[in-house]
């Protein structure tokens, strides 16, 4: 079977390199499957857990938001932030989609510390926290 | 003519002081060496997005986008990156002379400055330094970059500041880092290439559609220039730290060989003092 090169880029170093069989992305626009030979295309992606298909296996990869080009052999994702499953600290990740949560109540309850308060932020912030926690297989919810 | 204690005082000195040049020399080399890989590791990244916005600035026309807008009779606004601390040459010096000479109007300019030593010296002399960045000249990460991005983009938006330049220096070897300015925004070099090979179109597919996924991207990018300059900057600061730090190990090595000689010479001229005020004393008793 035909398989495509893909590569996970981040600012510090080459996160992933393989080939694949497929890579199913959330980008800008919705859910997107790249299969072999597809046409050239570029896209953005949001805050999410890649799906990489490959030899009947499913691996997650966790991206903060970034973009992706696709040639017929070769995909290439550039992330602000990508880590795979084993480099994942739940904790953190855990902790961090807490906090993020808090925020976000707290921004809707209003008040003083309104102001004090990114929504923008503090959403970005929970959408990485929550791809880290589906690239692990955990729930959300706690 | 000092006298034998003070010359002993004065070797032991030089030698404490060259155990810490020595010392920070070393930690200089071992951090320059993470710094270099942490620039090389960037490439792939800051390669990529660079072709990549240029491809989609290709396939862009009649575009607008709040960071590709001319804002004119605003501001200059320029971005410095410095080091936070002293002991590395000219380094910081240089960047800040080449800052200088970008200012035109000093009344008509702001400053963003990485580094403390940037930071002391445009605020001392009056300047108008709008956001501070301490802390992160020798280790920078991402989210810096990220940070200081979001700040020049916002000013940028309020459509006070027409032009926005950074100065930084660029590291080529470990002995040799050249201070330089690049302009930031607006993106005035995306548009003429746009106009140079406008023949020449990829094929790819842009999802939604080239001109969102531009909007997109620019921000990215601008996030992408200002870490890969950060890095080089970092990179930069601990090659001339550590350069100087070894020519102030060397000096000291050299001032200490001197005071030695220096020292024994005192020393026996004392003693063939005391051997002829002897001879002299015996020779007149007799």
């Amino acid at each position: 079977m035909a398989t495509i090169k893909l590569e996970i880029v981040s600012p510090d170093k080459i996160v992933y390199s393989a080939d694949i069989d497929m890579l199913i992305v959330r980008s800008t626009d919705g859910e997107l499957g790249i299969l072999p030979h597809h046409a050239p295309l570029v896209t953005g992606l949001v805050p999410h857990a890649m799906r990489v298909k490959m030899e009947g296996t499913e691996k997650l990869v966790a991206v903060g938001g970034g973009f992706m080009e696709v040639q017929p052999e070769k995909i290439s994702v550039l992330a602000s932030v990508a880590e795979l499953p084993e480099d994942i600290d739940a904790d953190r990740a855990r902790k961090s989609m807490e906090r993020a949560k808090q925020r976000i109540e707290a921004y809707k309850a209003g008040g003083e510390a309104r102001g004090d308060i990114n929504l923008l932020r503090a959403e970005a912030s929970l959408q990485r926290a929550l791809a880290r926690l589906k690239a692990l297989g955990t729930k959300g919810d706690i | 003519m000092a006298s034998l204690q003070d010359i002993r005082r004065r070797i032991k000195s030089v030698k404490s002081i060259q155990q810490i040049t020595n010392a920070m020399n070393m930690v200089a080399t071992s951090r320059l060496r993470q710094a270099k890989e942490a620039a090389v590791a960037n490439k792939p990244y800051a390669d990529k997005m660079a072709q990549v916005v240029s491809d989609v600035a290709k396939n862009v026309t009649d575009f607008s986008h709040p960071l590709l807008e001319v804002y004119p009779g605003g501001k200059r606004l320029i971005l410095v990156m410095t080091s936070d601390k002293g002991l590395a040459g000219a380094y910081s010096s240089n960047a800040i002379k080449e800052a200088v000479s970008q200012v035109v109007d000093k009344g008509n300019t702001q400053l963003i400055t990485v580094g403390r030593k940037a930071r002391d010296y445009f605020s001392n002399r009056g300047y108008d330094v709008c956001s501070e960045y301490i802390g992160v000249s020798e280790r920078p990460k991402f989210d810096n970059a990220k940070d200081i991005a979001e700040n020049i983009i916002e000013r940028f938006k309020s459509g006070e500041i027409e032009e926005v330049y950074m100065v930084y220096t660029r590291f080529i070897s470990a002995i040799n880092c050249v201070p330089e300015t690049v302009k930031l925004l607006p993106f005035g070099n995306l548009a003429t290439e746009e106009g140079e090979e406008k023949k020449i179109r990829s094929e790819y597919i842009y999802e939604p559609n080239a001109a969102e996924v531009l909007g997109y991207l620019l921000p990215q990018y601008l996030v992408t220039t200002i870490y890969a300059a950060l890095l080089q900057a970092s990179a930069s600061e601990l090659s001339s730290r550590m350069n100087a730090m070894s020519n102030a190990t060397d000096n000291a090595q050299e001032l200490i060989a001197k005071l030695d000689l220096h020292y024994n010479k005192v020393r026996q001229a004392g003693i063939t003092r005391e051997i002829t005020e002897i001879v002299g004393g015996a020779e007149a008793l007799k």
